[in-house]
């Protein structure tokens, strides 16, 4: 049982990783990663976020929506699958909400160095794609509490590794239209290849 | 006359939402390895973002400023759901394809990103119009990259054979970089430099 756990988390983590080999989240990955001080923060906004809201979307999934979920209520037959889409995205905008509220009550310090990041989450896809994929693969409430902080955690690092090479690369000659957005692409897609040699792993 | 049209056609070339706005990233990387998928992606990013746009505005006078976030997110979320019924009804294999990024929709950041700066300060029929030109202008460079990808990295397009290949008694050695998601990246960095080289007023980070 718990080499499973475990075999998942490095899933999660490297083989699987949401940014590099599913290009989720690519915008703030983008937009935000100039600076490895700012990198981190989201990075940390992101875990938090993801091992919350992946569990409770499971929760709400396997007791609301699914097909037969209902019959507690007398209701077999009702299959709100469809609503799936809109329930998650309120849970991740209600969470989000939440969490906001908590760290600014005790956690002042944390709330500050994440400001703008925290209610940006709300539209980064990768949150949303984790509860997606939960669903998806049909994960149990272990399952789901591991593979929400293990994507999220891959995530952090891929933005991390981004940040920092792009901090040293201020120093290098690049030809004029690439410079700035286009060279990010590019390294991007290098590290996407990098993060490729994870996938000959059996777990 | 000339301006509806131009709220049609500028975020198709010049305004373009993918290589000069950089949003919306996401999807215009993971599903352009075939052809037929970002077709269909294509569509139903246009549709979403025309129809959400024109709905926003038409409520722009009736929502306070404080919860429009979450009446855009709920306008957007209705629409994908249909929109995500609509495939999974009529080209169901496809949607199996698509896996996630259907739903991953909701969060592109084009729709998002219109619905606050166009739809939400203008009347509906330029709002409409504005977001089908965003929808057709993310379409043009998913199109683009998908067609390179598929033609030079499996010899075909929407499943015809093109470029004969080897391993089938042909003479094209396929490009197996081109059929990796990384290989993305490259062509849309390249596509970047292409166009900033072209026209330097699109470049600004």
């Amino acid at each position: 049982m718990l080499e499973h756990y475990l075999s998942l988390l490095i899933k999660s983590i490297f083989l699987e990783n949401m940014a590099l080999a599913f290009f989720l989240g690519m915008c703030t990955f983008l937009a935000v990663s100039k600076r490895l001080e700012t990198a981190v923060g989201l990075g940390i906004a992101v875990i938090i976020v993801q091992t919350l809201t992946v569990p409770v979307n499971n929760l709400i999934y396997r007791y609301l929506l699914r097909e037969g979920a209902l019959s507690w209520l007398g209701l077999g037959q009702v299959d709100l699958t469809f609503l799936g889409l809109i329930t998650y995205i309120g849970v991740i905008a209600a969470m989000v909400q939440i969490l906001e509220m908590i760290l600014d009550r005790f956690a002042p310090k944390l709330y500050h160095a994440l400001g703008i990041f925290l209610p940006l989450i709300t539209v980064n896809c990768v949150i949303l794609a984790g509860s997606l994929f939960m669903v998806e693969r049909n994960y149990t409430l272990g399952e789901s509490v591991i593979f929400g902080f293990g994507s999220g955690t891959g995530w952090a690092l891929a933005i991390m590794a981004l940040a920092g090479i792009r901090e040293k690369m201020k120093y290098s000659n690049v030809p004029a239209g690439l410079r700035g957005l286009g060279i990010t692409f590019i390294t991007a897609g290098l590290m996407a290849i990098a993060f490729m040699l994870f996938s000959g792993i059996q777990l | 006359m000339a301006k509806l049209k131009s709220y049609l056609t500028n975020p198709i070339i010049s305004e373009n939402p993918v290589v000069v706005q950089i949003l919306g990233i996401c999807s215009a990387l993971a599903v352009t390895s075939k052809l037929e998928t970002a077709i269909v992606m294509a569509l139903a990013v246009t549709f979403v973002t025309a129809f959400a746009n024109f709905a926003v505005s038409i409520i722009r006078d009736r929502v306070p400023n404080s919860i429009r976030i979450i009446v855009e997110m709920t306008v957007i979320a209705s629409l994908v759901i249909i929109a995500d019924q609509l495939i999974k009804a009529f080209a169901y294999n496809v949607s199996k394809q698509l896996s996630v990024y259907v739903g991953l929709i909701i969060t592109n950041c084009i729709i998002m990103g219109r619905t606050e700066v166009f739809g939400l300060k203008n009347p509906p029929l330029p709002s409409f119009l504005d977001g089908m030109g965003n929808g057709l202008g993310y379409g043009l460079v998913l199109l683009t990259v998908a067609t390179i990808r598929e033609l030079f990295g499996s010899g075909k397009l929407l499943g015809w054979t093109i470029l004969p290949a080897k391993t089938e008694g042909g003479w094209y050695v396929p490009n197996g970089l081109l059929l990796l998601p990384a290989s993305a990246f490259f062509l849309i960095g390249l596509l970047l430099w292409g166009l900033r080289t072209w026209r330097p007023a699109t470049g600004k980070d």
